[in-house]
């Protein structure tokens, strides 16, 4: 039977300042939509699409926070556009939105987070123990609610590479990126260092080629984190200690002449990750985001990190809630 | 000529979600020179979006559940219109394909005894889901994606495919497409092709499917000549947002229900005990006490009615809102604050108590949510063989959503993200084997490449014609208002003839602003196979004139047992000779729908469905 579709109430306008452009540069364009009850931010860019701008470039997927593929900066702070209500922002003012700017820009709101795909090949896989004679019975391993909970925290992570965008270590610094993984990285190695079933120790190559040092414990991650995921706290200060401990605590190195080593070297570690040398530890294979690393036809794709920001990338916006 | 790059490759897989990240992890541990081609970045597919669990009769909570009650479970909850050995195997496999996700780093909830805890879902007579809290999907597209990345994969992300390429004999053997974000065009060639596309939600107007659900692998594989089943089976999941309007028909899990939730109606009342089906009526509650005993003992008391499968649960919360008796946005009321703590509330449903909280304003753990139908799931797809997944044209295999036959007339919960495993690993072994049987060398039709690409880019050379979201729009309202939860025999009649007006203003779109992430024009490209499932569900639904399922027919209320022995089969008879429609596909009125008798079950399997109701 037929059914009625039903339409919201209309209250007021609203006014969205976007920023449109691509790598050669670009500008802040306005547009003024009605404003409709209960909508988030993504919803006014769908209007404009539909309406303004069929060619408004940017990503989305679910619309419910669970895949985080539309992060954008609204207002100057990093956060998803499905999960931004418009009526949370300051009423009768100009919404602005423009793309991640630690990232090079696609365009419009969309930008080129190869970066983050590069990082997640150099971090050697989880490398389970053996199963007991009990779990080979039982037919699965066993562990206890308490041990995988540490974990299941960072395994929330959606990637919307919001931490990424906000951290200091990269967001101005873009010749960092070749040696640093970042907060979302951090919590990945976090969720493996802590992961009950994992051999491999990651403490080496935390401190040698992820840059763990580098991060300043600013908190601004945890604070954009859609997830809720305590970054720093949970993740970062840990790791750092782990770090630290294997380097420099007596007992620990004590502990380790004493007891038969359970945890694999970083070298170990690192001969797990699908590797051709032992410096780069890049896969075969890859993960093409972007044509570009992929134009020559060849099969053989090369990598390159991603490139530098172009100089007109989007200015930086205003508000004062940017997390600094 | 447009000029494109091109790359070579034993086995390629359409879909990065958990079919087809699961597809190509065995076609490369076989050997192959594998690729995933994704529309989106990888670890975006809409697997991530499943909530409740991974069905797998495990028995870590009941002992005496086993696969042969799974596969009861599953043929009944879809009315025996299933492939039986798609139901089997799945049923069988899938316990071993949940327990190695273990050791590609997932890591499901925990029962006392440190095993993978499982919980209660609509259908299933045991407590079989594993699951983490309600973001089930999460965790095993990123196991995937981890042990993919751990793997070498090659998988290019922002692709889209406009259509599958074939060799001089009509074998699949390849793609062309272009990338997203340069817009610039790509062809692939590969000895055999997996198509894990996922579904076709994104032509009802509220659906809890992203826009990537627009039937791409459905549509492309009838333009290739193969065959589509029980197209017009559509799952309605009885629980999604109402209100706001904004996120009208995002997913409420069936979580929430599993554990402890209840329906109610504006009244107060528990109205599922006045919809148990004579099916179901014998493993069913029939009071408030017997069921409220069941969450902690199955052996105290019956089923709760609000855990029955989704096709029924849905169509009666219809009723209630048609009777008068639904919430102020015209859904019913599902609550658990009344029924379960609020510390147990975030704690096994967090994405819940955020997702309300954050869109909607309302505290899940202090009042009830407002629910209703939305457009979640289509059972029908590519007809394959259960045990390759082959497709009826050589050189294609299909699994997950795109594929048809496992679900019958109406999944139960959980049972999705399990096909993906099972099938999906069939999958890449049917296309590797494919592949490394394949000998002769591989000749594209170039004639073919850029008939494609000229009609994907003559858009941009028409002046004053159609804005691509204004059809869209009037696609989803057309689908959703003549092709819904509940049809007649007159709307859809009317439903065709809106798609072939739809079609024609379609071929008139114009567009602006270069091919380089231009989402009108992406929009444009996914247009030609939204129309051809639409057309495809819209033709299934007017043949069978009976209801079941995902099937119901207000001028045919009831199951007739003679339809019941049939799929009805979507095709193309000579893609080739097509009349053309959108990007130059084949026209929507090309396709034609006829009935075939369902595989016939053998008896020992059948026995099983009797047992111990």
């Amino acid at each position: 039977m037929a059914e009625e579709i039903v339409r919201s109430n209309q209250s007021g306008e609203v006014t969205m300042r976007i920023w449109r452009g691509d790598e050669d540069g670009g500008e802040f364009a306005e547009y003024v939509m009605p404003g409709l009850e209960g909508e988030v931010v993504l919803d006014v860019i769908h209007r404009v699409q539909a309406s303004e701008a069929p060619d408004l470039a940017c990503r989305w997927n679910c619309k419910a926070g669970k895949c985080g593929s539309c992060s954008a900066e609204i207002n100057g702070r990093p956060a998803l556009m499905c999960m931004t209500r418009m009526d949370t922002l300051p009423p009768g003012e100009t919404v602005t939105v423009a793309p991640m700017r630690a990232f090079p820009i696609i365009r419009d709101l969309v930008t080129d987070v190869s970066y983050n795909y590069e990082v997640a090949k150099r971090i050697p896989p989880l490398s389970p123990r053996d199963k007991t004679n009990d779990e080979v019975k039982a037919g699965g391993y066993r562990m206890a609610q308490i041990d995988v909970e540490r974990s299941q925290e960072f395994r929330k992570c959606i990637e919307c590479f919001l931490c990424q965008d906000v951290c200091h270590v990269v967001r101005d610094h873009e010749e960092n990126k070749t040696a640093y993984a970042g907060p979302r990285f951090f919590i990945r190695s976090a969720e493996l260092e802590m992961h009950p079933l994992d051999t491999n120790d990651r403490r080496q190559l935390l401190q040698e080629e992820q840059g763990l040092g580098k991060c300043n414990i600013t908190k601004c991650c945890t604070e954009v984190c859609p997830e809720h995921i305590k970054i720093t706290d949970n993740a970062i200060i840990p790791l750092k200690e782990r770090v630290v401990d294997a380097k420099y605590d007596p007992v620990a190195w004590l502990g380790r002449k004493i007891n038969k080593r359970t945890k694999r070297t970083a070298q170990e570690a690192a001969a797990e990750a699908p590797s051709e040398g032992p410096a780069a530890v890049l896969p075969p294979g890859g993960v093409h985001g972007i044509p570009q690393t992929h134009t020559d036809g060849s099969g053989t794709p090369e990598f390159a990190m991603a490139p530098p920001a172009p100089d007109d990338s989007p200015p930086e916006p205003v508000g004062d809630d940017a997390p600094a | 000529m447009t000029d494109y790059e091109s790359h070579e490759f034993d086995v390629i897989i359409i879909g990065a979600g958990g079919a087809g990240l699961r597809a190509a992890v065995e076609a490369q541990a076989m050997g192959l020179r594998t690729a995933v081609v994704c529309k989106s970045l990888l670890g975006k597919a809409h697997t991530v979006m499943a909530e409740g669990g991974i069905a797998a009769a495990m028995g870590n909570v009941y002992a005496e559940d086993n696969w042969k009650v799974h596969f009861r479970d599953t043929m009944r909850g879809g009315k025996l219109l299933n492939n039986w050995r798609m139901a089997q195997l799945h049923a069988q496999e899938a316990p071993d394909r949940v327990r190695e996700l273990e050791g590609w780093g997932a890591l499901f909830d925990r029962t006392p005894e440190g095993l993978i805890l499982q919980r209660d879902f609509g259908g299933h007579r045991y407590a079989r889901l594993a699951h983490v809290g309600d973001r089930t999907g999460l965790e095993l597209i990123r196991t995937m994606q981890q042990k993919a990345v751990a793997d070498g994969m090659e998988v290019f992300m922002e692709l889209k495919v406009l259509r599958l390429l074939h060799d001089v004999d009509g074998t699949v053997s390849g793609l062309v497409g272009y990338w997203r974000p340069s817009g610039g065009f790509v062809v692939l060639k590969a000895k055999s092709v997996v198509l894990a596309t996922g579904g076709v939600g994104k032509s009802w107007m509220y659906t809890s499917n992203s826009w990537e659900s627009t039937g791409d692998g459905h549509a492309m594989a009838l333009w290739a000549g193969a065959d589509l089943i029980d197209m017009e089976c559509i799952q309605f999941h009885p629980t999604g947002m109402v209100w706001p309007l904004s996120v009208r028909g995002i997913l409420v899990t069936e979580g929430v229900r599993g554990d402890g939730g209840v329906l109610r109606n504006s009244e107060g009342t528990r109205f599922m005990f006045d919809y148990v089906p004579d099916m179901f009526r014998a493993e069913t509650a029939d009071s408030e006490d017997e069921a409220d005993k069941w969450y902690d003992d199955h052996t105290a008391g019956r089923r709760p009615p609000e855990l029955l499968p989704r096709d029924e649960v849905a169509r009666s919360i219809n009723s209630e809102v048609k009777a008068g008796r639904g919430s102020p946005h015209g859904g019913v009321f599902l609550d658990i604050a009344t029924r379960r703590t609020a510390e147990d509330i975030r704690r096994r449903l967090p994405s819940m108590y955020h997702q309300f909280k954050e869109l909607a304003g309302v505290d899940i753990t202090a009042e009830a949510m407002e629910v209703g139908p939305t457009c979640h799931y289509i059972m029908g797809g590519v007809r394959v063989e259960a045990d390759t997944t082959a497709a009826t044209v050589p050189g294609l295999f299909a699994a997950g959503e795109v594929a048809g036959g496992m679900h019958g007339a109406n999944r139960l919960g959980g049972n999705s993200l399990s096909d993906l495993l099972v099938f999906g690993r069939r999958a890449g072994i049917g296309a590797a084997e494919f592949a490394q049987g394949r000998v002769g060398d591989i000749s594209l039709d170039e004639g073919q490449i850029q008939a494609t690409i000229d009609a994907a880019v003559a858009p941009f050379e028409r002046e004053g014609g159609e804005n691509p979201y204004d059809i869209q729009h009037a696609l989803q309202e057309a689908m959703q208002s003549l092709v819904g939860i509940i049809r007649t025999g007159a709307e859809l009649e009317q439903a065709l003839g809106k798609l072939e007006e739809l079609e024609e203003r379609a071929g008139n779109i114009s567009l602006s602003g270069g091919t380089k992430y231009n989402p009108g024009w992406n929009l444009t490209t996914d247009l030609p196979a939204m129309l051809t499932i639409s057309r495809c569900t819209t033709m299934g639904a007017l043949n069978r004139k009976e209801s079941r399922g995902g099937q119901t027919r207000d001028d045919f209320p009831t199951a007739d047992p003679e339809m019941g022995k049939v799929n009805f089969v979507e095709r193309i008879a000579d893609p080739s000779n097509a009349p053309t429609g959108v990007c130059g596909t084949p026209s929507v009125r090309s396709i034609t729908s006829q009935p075939e008798p369902v595989p016939v079950m053998p008896d020992e399997l059948r026995a099983l469905l009797e047992e111990a109701n």
